[in-house]
């Protein structure tokens, strides 16, 4: 290992790295702008700039390499002088709007010019003014503003590997754009805005709506698919104002989806805030004690086996687990979790899980996609597809789902059959699992949920055994959940009991009058039209599909509004911290069944979140292990049968719309029809974009 | 907008994105022999080559069209094609005149006096630098340093260059190739290439002679 001297101290460190990450490890920081660890180097902005000892001139620390012996000098007045110089020169063309810039408090620009930046300007001449851009419905542009780091350049083509911005022109000309005045169609693209070290790329639903400094900042995770990215909720008042990433190396690195970061939105409209009732045909809101009343005397006389509960995808343990406790003092065998209709038995947790883990994508060489679109149903889980292929040269193919994932992908076909087929040998992809170290699967919730989903699960479990995908350090089996609830859901065992219907089953049920009372928990996605004459009770957060068909709404707390946990994809739980308060009426959902199930006389005795989650450790005792993922047992799951030669088809036909807040929020609304459906940007943007 | 590029609209309000382009099946037939001289994966290097090609065939300007098409062909991000083509000056991305008349103005030409033959083409054509005549037929430009300073002050009309120009001798040059001739290229000082201006001084034999 090469030994280092900076400002006076030896330092050993590793070979290879640059003189900028030795300052950093030995706890030095140097003041940069293009360099970002996870994009590749570019050493453009010269902020970075050090005294190397025997060259003449300051070198740029991000773009060199160290070597043995070298005396590198942070702390001296040419590196003063240096820096001094370049933030003059950043600044000859930056305009003085911090007082209007969303970026102001958050720049690091601003930061770094109070540190080593010049006092005041010598520059009489007019500053350099560029037209903005129109970018879409997240980003707005103030390109003025723009530094030429490139940095979000190099994110959509380097990490969201869809590649629309660049720099055209050139010198004092250069221009960032994506030169077409469309949207943007990555959905990772909101990162450029956190990219972005000044103040030229903003979120334009959060535009001039708050100043950083005014926001209280609440640690929590997302639910707008299972990877369970860590998120920061910035709140002001009661008024969630926006959403922004969290480092968490193994599951969303310093990123989010644009899903995660700007559905945001979509809390403040067509909330549930009231309880309400149906009285002759018609919803009218109610208080809390007459919502109840009316659903135990529906429920009066009524046996557990013609009552039901069905669970949706953005519900958290907490209510689950009341969920499950209720349904069994009901004495109701009717319950599931598995909103889709998958055909996971919930009984091995390897079934279940992304067992590979997120990270451990850049541990596989070989990566079999079955009846998945990762881009669309979790963009990170693609976005560390993608880099895996980049940066370790893991070969994917895919079978069924055809759509552009932002790297190669060998699509051997559509249907499970092709999976049969490799299943047993037959097919010559077999031949390279067969040579593969270490070969992984992700199998699509989708894939699971057709009609023939228990025996598509079993042939993966075939070529998990058959092609040595499951060993002492290694699980290559994963299945890829959509929902955040999902997999809380089956740890805490939320599928049929005993006699118990399924959802198939219970929408059948219903549809025959066999289920006569529902409870759907945030259950959007189901199938309303064949609940007949069901008294359907509905806990959720927004007037969405089943609120209008409701008897019965009890108006509970969105992810942002409640202490509570979530498990995602790979088995990890994480916990969601309240950053505002339900509005309304509206209560956290455990409490409400809680109440519930108080006034139906069969009372489930957990009045603490702390019991409540005591009593999930005993159901499930990794629920209480947060942030850790427990490996799963291996072993049998999966029926043998039949397999239809139908096309796998992903569930997720709109990335933007697929839950109830999404389908509220007016941002992924536009970003729906703006960047999957085509329409026209709005022309006064636009004109306006050009400034 | 700076006044020394006054043919360049802002970005994205380019000439009207309407037009499709496609290569003629000649020029199509060129494109895959240029693409066949690099590489496999390395087809990307033939985008200069096309682009030239793809703006000869539309009468001296690339629409949108030419650049997402030539992107397509290559296989590669439309956007980095957006950024070859607005970094180089050789393509424009506007209609202009088919005669394509560039005026080195950079230093040595300057002090050889380009400015001389600057007014040379507004005289002749009638136009200002950055602007097409209005029959469609001529557009000026001023370039920077064409690389035979040896030569200056120095023009390129198409794919000619003319040397050794003063007022009279840049006259004469437009002139006749308004009259549909193409004088020829080269000095014309009556010097041979870049030999010194006074005549060869050395290299000589021993006689003097050449
Ligand atoms: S827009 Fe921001 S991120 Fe992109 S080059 Fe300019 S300063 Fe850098
Ligand atoms: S950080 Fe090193 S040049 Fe920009
Ligand atoms: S300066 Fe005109 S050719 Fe070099």
């Amino acid at each position: 290992m090469p030994k280092v001297t900076i400002d006076g101290k030896e330092y050993e460190v590793p070979a290879g790295i640059t003189v900028f990450q030795a300052c950093e490890l030995a706890g030095i920081e140097i003041p940069h702008f293009c360099y970002h660890p996870r994009l590749n180097i570019a050493g453009n902005c010269r902020m970075c700039l050090v005294e190397v000892e025997k060259s003449p001139k300051p070198v740029a620390s991000c773009a060199m390499p160290v070597m043995d012996g070298m005396v590198i000098r942070t702390d001296t007045p040419m590196v003063h002088k240096a820096r001094r110089g370049v933030l003059e020169f950043l600044l000859i063309n930056h305009p003085l709007d911090c007082p209007i810039c969303d970026q102001g408090g958050e720049c690091d620009l601003q930061d770094l010019t109070l540190f080593y930046g010049p006092d005041h300007s010598r520059y009489r001449e007019n500053k350099r003014a560029v037209a903005d851009k129109y970018l879409g419905p997240l980003i707005s542009t103030h390109m003025t503003r723009c530094i030429h780091c490139t940095r979000c350049i190099r994110f959509l083509t380097e990490v969201a590997g869809v590649p629309e911005l660049g720099g055209v022109h050139r010198g004092e000309h250069m221009e960032i754009t994506n030169y077409i005045e469309r949207a943007l169609t990555s959905e990772l693209q909101g990162n450029i805005i956190d990219l972005c070290p000044v103040g030229a790329l903003n979120s334009k639903p959060y535009e001039y709506r708050a100043r950083s400094w005014e926001l209280r900042k609440t640690e929590s995770v997302d639910v707008m698919d299972a990877v369970g990215a860590n998120i920061r909720v910035d709140s002001r008042g009661n008024e969630v104002m926006r959403i922004l990433p969290r480092l968490h190396e193994e599951v969303n690195e310093e990123w989010i989806s644009d899903r995660s970061r700007f559905a945001c939105d979509g809390l403040k409209y067509r909330r549930l805030d009231v309880p309400m009732v149906r009285r002759q045909g018609r919803l009218e809101e109610a208080d809390w004690r007459e919502a109840f009343r009316a659903i135990r005397d529906r429920l009066a006389g009524l046996s557990g086996d013609r009552i039901a509960f069905v669970v949706g995808d953005l519900a958290c343990c907490e209510s689950m687990l009341l969920v499950r406790e209720l349904a069994a003092r009901l004495e109701c065998p009717h319950l599931d979790c598995r909103q889709l209709g998958e055909k996971l038995s919930g009984r091995v947790r390897a079934e279940y899980l992304f067992n590979t883990t997120i990270a451990g994508i850049e541990r596989a060489d070989l990566c079999l996609l079955v009846g998945t679109n990762p881009r669309w149903e979790a963009p990170l889980v693609n976005a560390r597809i993608r880099k895996a292929w980049r940066l370790a040269g893991l070969e994917v193919a895919r079978i069924g789902c055809p759509f552009d994932l932002t790297y190669p992908v060998e699509h051997l076909g559509d249907s499970p059959t092709v999976l049969e087929a490799v299943a047993e040998g037959r097919h010559p992809f077999a031949r390279r699992l067969e040579a593969a170290e270490r070969p992984m699967l992700v199998l699509g919730a989708g894939a699971v949920a057709r009609p023939d989903g228990a025996a598509i699960l079993h042939l993966a479990h075939r070529i998990a055994e058959r092609y040595g995908l499951v060993r002492e350090d290694w699980n290559g089996f994963n299945l890829l959940h959509l929902a955040a609830a999902r997999v809380g859901g089956l740890e805490l065992g939320l599928v049929p009991g005993e006699g118990g219907r399924d959802l198939a089953g219970i929408l059948e049920g219903a549809a025959r009058g066999e289920i006569e009372a529902l409870f759907l928990l945030g259950a959007d996605e189901i199938d309303l039209d064949r609940l007949a004459d069901a008294f359907v009770v509905y806990l959720g957060t927004h007037g969405d599909r089943a609120a209008p068909r409701a008897d019965v709404i009890l108006p509970g707390a969105a992810y942002t509004e409640k202490n509570a946990t979530w498990v995602n994809t790979e088995g990890r739980p994480q916990r969601g911290r309240l950053a505002v308060f339900p509005p309304g009426e509206a209560r956290e959902d455990w409490k409400i069944l809680r109440a519930l199930s108080e006034a139906l006389d069969r009372t489930v005795p957990l009045d603490t979140v702390a019991q409540v989650r005591a009593r999930m450790a005993e159901v499930a005792p990794t629920l209480s292990m947060v942030d850790a993922v427990e490996p799963a047992e291996w072993g049998p799951f999966g029926e043998p049968g039949p397999v239809s030669d139908a096309p796998f088809v992903s569930p997720v036909r709109d990335f933007y719309l697929t839950n109830p807040i999404t389908r509220a929020s007016p941002t992924m609304r536009r970003c729906s029809r703006e960047i999957l459906h085509g329409e026209a940007p709005p022309e006064e943007e636009v004109a306006l974009s050009h400034g | 907008m700076s006044p020394r590029y006054p043919h360049r609209r802002p970005v994205g309000e380019m000439a009207p994105d309407v037009e499709t382009f496609a290569f003629t099946p000649e020029n199509l037939e060129k494109a895959r022999e240029i693409i066949a001289r690099y590489p496999e994966g390395r087809q990307a290097s033939a985008v200069l080559p096309l682009l030239h090609l793809a703006q000869a065939q539309h009468g001296g300007w690339l629409p949108r069209a030419a650049l997402d098409h030539v992107a397509d062909l290559l296989g590669m991000p439309r956007i980095q094609v957006y950024e070859v083509g607005t970094f180089y000056d050789m393509f424009n991305l506007e209609p202009v005149g088919r005669i394509q008349v560039r005026v080195c103005t950079t230093t040595p030409c300057w002090l050889c006096g380009s400015d001389e033959v600057l007014r040379a083409c507004r005289d002749v054509l009638g136009i200002e630098p950055g602007e097409s005549t209005p029959d469609g037929r001529f557009f000026l430009r001023e370039f920077e340093c064409l690389g035979a300073c040896a030569n200056a002050p120095v023009m390129w009309i198409d794919d000619d260059y003319y040397e050794d120009l003063d007022y009279e001798r840049a006259r004469r040059v437009l002139e006749a190739i308004a009259r549909g001739e193409r004088p020829r290229p080269g000095p014309q000082s009556g010097r041979r290439a870049s030999e010194p201006a006074g005549g060869k001084t050395t290299l000589l034999f021993a006689d003097g002679e050449e």
